[in-house]
């Protein structure tokens, strides 16, 4: 009997694992603001970038450089390796209006940045 | 040189840390020496393959791909380890009965070692892609120093190795009683923690992003990016400033874990008792 109980709540609990899923698939949004970055010679470019609070926004970072690089923020919670010569996007949430670093976490002593939502 | 060695040791300890686990969970077990060693050999390869395609999986899903192979791959690793301790669930109690009966580490049953190759190489792919990547750049801009810190690299891979040696010395000093209580725990934070980490990686592709919102922060007290910050990621997938999709991830797996497990060792103790009355 009780293993029915447990049987059901697993049931349960894939349905609603599900169910976020859809609701989270359904939420990406496609008409976010496209912003790029460039990485040049291991810095950002722009270096402080200003973008609009709670909109859905793709960053594009590029990186110009032959080494690889990490794009990495906690505050923005991204972490993404960039090869030499190509290029990442990264998808934020809509942000709260202020500030978020973040810097490339193979070079972090010249390539570091801001993002200011406002 | 130094800088490499830093930056190749902070993307070693992850995989270093789950390795060691999955060795201390396995002690006893004939072989388990060749399934680890091949898991750490397909997840190199595969970081290798991946890190040549990688501008490719990078263009899929709109830019995104990236992301969602390294969710992918985390959540099939959370898979194996919950197969894990449900088998544990169901086998444990039969194994350390038999290790008394034989007097310790002999024969200790077969144990899924085909998941926890996986979880392994998986560990060691994710990881891996992200140092051939780096190292490959450096060797590729044709730099004086390349070589040296080509040597950095290999040095921080060695001191990961070091350090999963460590994480699995210590954990396999605990009495063998204790050992699978303690394994097991371990490996469910662990996949709840990689449930954690696919959770950010959706996020940053797009997805959940109405649960993308951190809940709190204690990046204050132990930032997520430092070296014991990184340790407790990879150990029970710390986090800063978690999400509330996070959260729900990394309590499900949990709950959703537990529950196998239960259900798993129920089932096992039915079949048991029944046996017993005929």
């Amino acid at each position: 009997m009780r293993l029915i109980g447990s049987k059901q709540s697993i049931l349960a609990a894939a349905a609603f694992a599900s169910a976020l899923l859809l609701s989270g698939a359904a939420a990406r949004a496609e008409d976010a603001q496209v912003f790029n970055i460039t990485i040049k010679d291991h810095k950002f470019d722009p270096a402080e970038l200003h973008v609009p609070a709670g909109k859905p926004i793709i960053l594009v970072v590029k990186n110009a450089d032959e080494t690889a690089e990490e794009f990495e923020s906690s505050t923005l919670k991204v972490e993404k390796v960039i090869a030499g010569g190509q290029q990442g996007t990264v998808r934020l949430r809509p942000l709260a209006a202020g500030s978020y670093g973040f810097v490339g976490e193979f070079h972090e002593d010249t390539a570091s940045g801001k993002i200011v939502a406002e | 040189m130094l800088a490499t060695l830093v930056i190749v040791f902070r993307e070693v300890i992850e995989a270093g840390l789950i390795v060691g686990i999955v060795l201390a969970a396995t002690k006893g077990v004939a072989r388990r020496g060749f399934w680890v060693s091949l898991g750490i050999g397909a997840g190199a390869l595969g970081a290798c393959v991946v890190a040549i395609f990688a501008s490719q999986i990078a263009a899929l899903f709109q830019g995104s791909g990236q992301e969602i192979f390294n969710a992918s791959v985390l959540l099939a690793a959370v898979v194996m380890l919950a197969w894990h301790n449900s088998w544990m669930a169901s086998h444990g109690q039969d194994i350390a009965r038999q290790m008394r009966a034989v007097g310790g580490a002999v024969a200790a049953g077969q144990r899924p070692m085909t998941a926890l190759a996986i979880v392994v190489g998986v560990a060691v792919l994710r990881e891996g892609s992200e140092i051939v990547l780096f190292l490959y750049g450096i060797a590729n801009s044709g730099s004086e120093s390349a070589l040296a810190m080509v040597a950095g690299g290999i040095l921080g891979i060695v001191c990961g190795a070091l350090l999963s040696a460590l994480m699995y010395l210590g954990l396999v000093a605990i009495p063998m009683r204790r050992l699978f209580a303690v394994t097991t725990w371990l490996i469910t934070l662990l996949a709840a923690g990689m449930a954690s980490q696919a959770v950010v990686f959706l996020q940053q592709a797009g997805y959940f992003q109405s649960f993308a919102e951190p809940l709190w922060n204690t990046s204050g007290i132990l930032p997520e990016d430092s070296i014991p910050g990184r340790l407790l990621r990879g150990l029970i997938g710390y986090s800063d400033s978690p999400t509330a999709a996070q959260l729900a991830a990394y309590l499900l797996t949990i709950a959703v874990i537990i529950m196998l497990m239960r259900v798993v060792s129920r089932r096992r103790g039915a079949a048991a008792a029944s046996l017993a009355k005929t």
